[in-house]
């Protein structure tokens, strides 16, 4: 059990609680944040679980898929430390994680 | 607000569009009573992955909730679960329920989904033959699913093809009997069809095309020993699935009055005939601004983009339904991502070659890309969905050159 926070981009903070395994895309779905739509429920088909790791916590977030990339390469808000929310699974290293919302999904 | 300002909205169904109504109203701080009524025992799941990796035994039942029950109970809205809706009161805006109670409701939202299409021939009723549309289907089909089992599918579109790439794994025989000259007709053009029909022999699936069934054989104990065939021939099997699509569910609104045809008929709010009652998902007939005419869609997509819709409606935000459909499979290695309605393309531009490991199809009317399917390739879908929203109008030729950018088209 530890903690992350999703910042919205209106600046809205959301401080969740989760599990380790539990995906970044889950962890927002179940806490109600809006803005992580997660429509194809974590299968990296549909590009709306799109979020930015802040920057001391991205090498913590593993590393990007071919898949993943290519999906993130049409996201519009698209930043050095973007990632697919659904294929970030959460790690015991996680705790204390801010991720910022975009203003858009795809 | 007060409790006496305070409404209650009854969702009917509970599957994705309700799961994702809920959750939207959840996301907009709606202020009012929001209650669930489901049939099935589980809170809103995904339904996608029954015929791929919840069939294969990959994940585990809880991890398809699209959220676990407490997190709705907690938030205040109520599930009510494993109970059926007998009927619609209108004019007291009451429904009946199973268990013989009844719920007033101020709004009314019906998210009932669809029912498979039974194949209606002889030996329909024997043991031994399956459907698949909910995780109990799922889970009686998989501990069928053993080694060197003969599991014969009717019907080749996304379910059928899926259960078979799942079983095959599994060292099932599966053969495949579809009875158009091609797989997946209905949603998808040629190449693909092609494509996917060599990926499924290759896997060692015996799919048989233009095959017509006529009917089951009865082997021991009222048991399927076979399925019959048009051309006087039987294929062997242990189990059958039968997966020749599904049919809206509307008994409700068309008991209640509402206007029905083949769906729910709803406007781009998703209104009903009645001002007090929406529906949304695979039951409607809806007008979605990006068409010209009324469409019904049996997809994830348009299950939570119309409860989206819903969900403003109920809030008095009126945001009518403009986005393009989209679609997604998974059959072995292949990721198949699709946006937009093919049918009625008047030239097909391929990216790629279909024995690449990644390609795309796009689908031209009069020059503008009205679907995309990738294979493979995230970024053509990607690509695709801004081109067909959009309803861009791009060459041929930047399309189909591998060496020309197609983020560039955007």
């Amino acid at each position: 059990m530890g903690k992350i926070t999703f910042i919205e981009h209106d600046n809205t903070e959301h401080v969740t609680e989760f599990e380790a395994g539990t995906t970044l895309m889950q962890i927002a779905v179940d806490n109600a944040v809006p803005g992580i739509d997660g429509d194809c429920g974590g299968e990296c088909a549909c590009g709306t679980c799109h979020m930015i790791v802040a920057d001391e916590w991205f090498g913590k977030t593993g590393s990007i898929g071919d898949a993943e990339e290519q999906m993130l390469s049409m996201t519009p808000e698209r930043a050095q430390t973007s990632r697919l929310g659904c294929q970030v699974k959460t790690t015991a290293a996680m705790d204390g994680l801010t991720v910022h919302l975009p203003e858009f999904q795809m | 607000m007060t409790t006496s300002e305070k409404k209650t909205t009854v969702i009917v169904g509970g599957g994705h569009a309700a799961g994702a109504l809920m959750t939207t109203l959840l996301q907009k701080k709606y202020q009012h009573e929001v209650v669930l009524v489901g049939e099935e025992p589980h809170p809103p799941y995904q339904r996608p992955p029954l015929s791929k990796n919840y069939l294969a035994g990959e994940v585990e039942q809880a991890s398809l909730y699209l959220k676990p029950r407490a997190v709705y109970e907690k938030a205040g809205q109520q599930l009510r679960l494993g109970v059926r809706v007998e009927q619609i009161d209108r004019d007291n805006k009451t429904i009946r329920l199973s268990d013989q109670s009844t719920l007033k409701y101020d709004q009314l939202v019906l998210a009932t989904g669809s029912h498979v299409r039974r194949l209606r021939a002889p030996g329909s009723d024997l043991q031994g033959i399956h459907y698949l549309h909910d995780i109990a289907d799922t889970d009686a089909l998989r501990e069928k699913l053993v080694p060197g089992t003969r599991l014969v599918i009717v019907g080749g579109g996304y379910i059928g093809l899926e259960v078979a790439a799942s079983a095959i794994k599994k060292g099932v025989n599966v053969t495949v009997l579809e009875a158009a000259d091609r797989l997946m007709q209905r949603v998808t053009g040629p190449e693909m069809s092609a494509f996917f029909y060599a990926k499924h022999i290759a896997a060692g699936v015996d799919v048989r095309l233009n095959t017509a069934v006529t009917g089951f054989e009865a082997g021991d104990q009222g048991r399927v020993a076979g399925v019959t065939l048009a051309d006087g021939g039987t294929v062997p099997a242990d189990i059958v699935l039968v997966s020749i699509g599904v049919i809206p569910e509307t008994a409700l609104a068309e008991a209640a009055g509402l206007p029905c045809d083949d769906g729910i008929v709803v406007d781009e709010f998703t209104r009903t005939g009645d001002p007090d009652i929406l529906a949304i998902g695979d039951c409607t007939r809806h007008r979605n601004l990006f068409f010209e005419k009324m469409q019904r869609l049996e997809s994830v997509a348009n299950a939570v983009d119309q409860a989206r819709t819903a969900a403003a409606t109920l809030m008095g935000e009126e945001k009518p339904y403009d986005s393009a459909p989209w679609f997604w499979s998974n059959q072995y290695d292949v990721r198949l991502q699709m946006v937009g309605l093919s049918q009625n393309h008047d030239q097909r531009v391929l990216r790629g070659s279909t024995e690449d490991k990644e390609f795309a199809v796009f689908y031209l009317r009069e020059g503008c890309v009205i679907a995309v399917d990738a294979v493979n390739l995230p970024v053509a879908f990607m690509v695709g969905k801004q081109l067909v929203q959009h309803r861009k109008s791009v060459s041929a030729e930047a399309l189909s050159d591998p060496g020309a950018d197609l983020k560039a088209l955007v």
